[in-house]
């Protein structure tokens, strides 16, 4: 301690105060670095449940439709079915869609229906909403294998469509979602090609299941389940029921469609929920449904074979998947 | 004494904050607010935090050399662990949450599915560096042979970031994200061996 004895008494901290300093860093490094790891799981975290903003549809026409759910079968609730979304162009992650999709603008809102139709026209929100109604308890099975019970509100695409009349050469239906990157600034980075595009064969989606829905829970749409008007197919893996749909068109071939663009060998035209034939990085026999422990077998269709295995007789399911 | 000198604190402090995220994991589970696919978010926090510390790990050589943050290096062993416990929770909730413990399904599911396969080698491969971890069995092996063994962490660190890449849909960000940051670290340690090479 040669070398420190040259420094003048005045200048060599107190021991307490060299303590307390100490003690200081300690506690300010202790605090700053739990803070960071809190504040970093925290910013990945699923975040808080979202409450309804929507409002009531008035122009339901039928009572509630008994659904045909197994009797072990819940409908999911609001938070789960609004809170958990597949929507690329807001967010990769499900439950951020809800936030980031909180200032989309749905309205005013058009429907363009043209193609190969007698009567192209386009249809304003306010016409869709005052479409009659029905209400329809849906199971939702997504191809990432999970699944919900969702009480939609809408109308039959098949009415939609008898108001265009498809010409008779008219085989498929393609949709298209609205896409515009200044409403939906992380669209850039989601991986697949955007405007989101679907396709139906004209006999599935004239298919008296199949449904526009404009609205959940006898309220209209949230904007992350694809407000204001989109298609629901509870057949078909959830991917095929494209969101906030800006465009039908008629056409005499198969159109297009964003996954099987991005990744034709996992993706197929059809789609069909089938437990017999795997994702093939995922088997699609079970499936976790939202809200459960545990997982529950996956039905032919979703459960809805006896309405619709007759659109695919004698059709390889492995081939058109 | 001072920061660089208090192995105690550091090693208080790295305890801590890595047992903070599964802490917070715990207390969201319990209260309910793991979203509404809570297998699927412990799933997938407890794969990317093994990814974090992992990376970690093969950021203490570099911070040594470039920084001259020695202090790090006792440290490092109890960083690998906590990687080790990431893969033993995200393990845990595949083997529950997704093969619903029907354990005789996984050999089959390893099989079929490349992304499992690469997930389970790279977690197999973490164990006996997991069982080599302490002090005793440094010097059993041999600090040479020990370290040898532990390189396996950039095998581990590389087929972990393929795991991840493979299991995502369309949005590559973040496997990305990790793939540069391993590339980084192997990257240089690549170099400084080549420049070693080259100067003898």
């Amino acid at each position: 301690m040669s070398g420190s004895s040259k420094i003048p008494s005045s200048e060599i901290t107190p021991e307490e105060t060299f303590l307390n300093r100490r003690f200081f860093m300690k506690s300010a490094i202790w605090a700053g670095s739990s803070v960071a790891t809190a504040g970093l799981y925290r910013a990945f975290a699923p975040r808080p449940e979202v409450a309804s903003v929507g409002s009531v549809i008035t122009s339901v026409a039928e009572p509630a439709v008994q659904s045909v759910l197994a009797a072990d079968e819940k409908i999911n609730s609001f938070g789960e079915i609004a809170g958990y979304n597949n929507y690329y162009e807001f967010s990769t992650d499900k439950s951020e869609v809800a936030d980031k999709a909180r200032n989309f603008v749905t309205n005013p809102w058009a429907v363009e229906v043209g193609g190969l139709v007698q009567s192209p026209r386009t249809f304003d929100l306010e016409e869709l909403l005052k479409m009659e109604s029905v209400e329809r308890t849906y199971r939702f099975r997504c191809v990432e294998g999970w699944s919900m019970v969702i009480p939609w509100v809408g109308f039959p695409l098949a009415k939609l469509l008898a108001k265009v009349q498809p010409m008779s050469q008219a085989t498929h239906v393609a949709f298209e979602t609205y896409y515009d990157l200044k409403q939906m600034p992380d669209a850039g980075s989601a991986g697949i090609d955007l405007p989101y595009v679907e396709g139906l064969r004209l006999d599935e989606a004239m298919h008296p299941l199949t449904l526009m829905a404009t609205g959940l829970y006898g309220k209209t749409l949230p904007n992350q389940n694809g407000a204001p008007i989109r298609l629901v197919v509870p057949w078909k893996y959830g991917f095929k029921s494209i969101k906030s749909v800006v465009k039908i068109t008629l056409t005499d071939k198969e159109p297009p469609t964003t996954w099987n663009l991005a990744n034709p060998r996992e993706y197929g035209f059809y789609s069909n929920v089938n437990p017999t034939v795997d994702h093939p990085r995922w088997s699609q026999a079970r499936e976790r449904r939202i809200g459960e422990s545990g997982t529950r077998e996956t039905f032919m269709f979703n459960g809805y074979a006896e309405q619709v295995a007759s659109l695919y007789a004698g059709m390889d399911l492995r081939t058109h998947f | 004494m001072t920061f660089t000198a208090d192995s105690r604190f550091h090693r208080q402090l790295i305890v801590f904050n890595g047992l903070l995220p599964s802490l917070l994991m715990a207390v969201d589970g319990w209260r309910g607010k793991l979203g509404a696919n809570p297998v699927e978010f412990v799933t997938r926090a407890t794969g990317v935090l093994t990814l974090v510390f992992l990376v970690l790990t093969l950021l203490v050589t570099p911070l040594r050399k470039l920084m001259g943050w020695n202090w790090l290096l006792k440290q490092r062993r109890l960083i690998g662990l906590y990687a080790f416990y990431y893969s033993v929770a995200h393990l845990l909730t595949y083997l529950v949450g997704d093969r619903d413990w029907q354990i005789l399904t996984v050999a089959a599911d390893v099989v079929k599915r490349p992304f499992i396969a690469v997930g389970m080698l790279s977690f197999l491969l973490m164990v006996p560096l997991a069982v080599t971890s302490t002090n005793a069995m440094i010097k059993r092996m041999g600090g040479k042979r020990w370290a040898q063994l532990h390189r396996l962490t950039y095998l581990i660190t590389i087929g972990g970031v393929i795991h991840y890449y493979l299991i995502v849909k369309s949005d590559i960000t973040y496997p990305l994200f990790f793939a540069v940051l391993t590339a980084l670290l192997l990257g240089y340690r690549l170099w400084m061996s080549l420049a070693k090479a080259k100067s003898n």
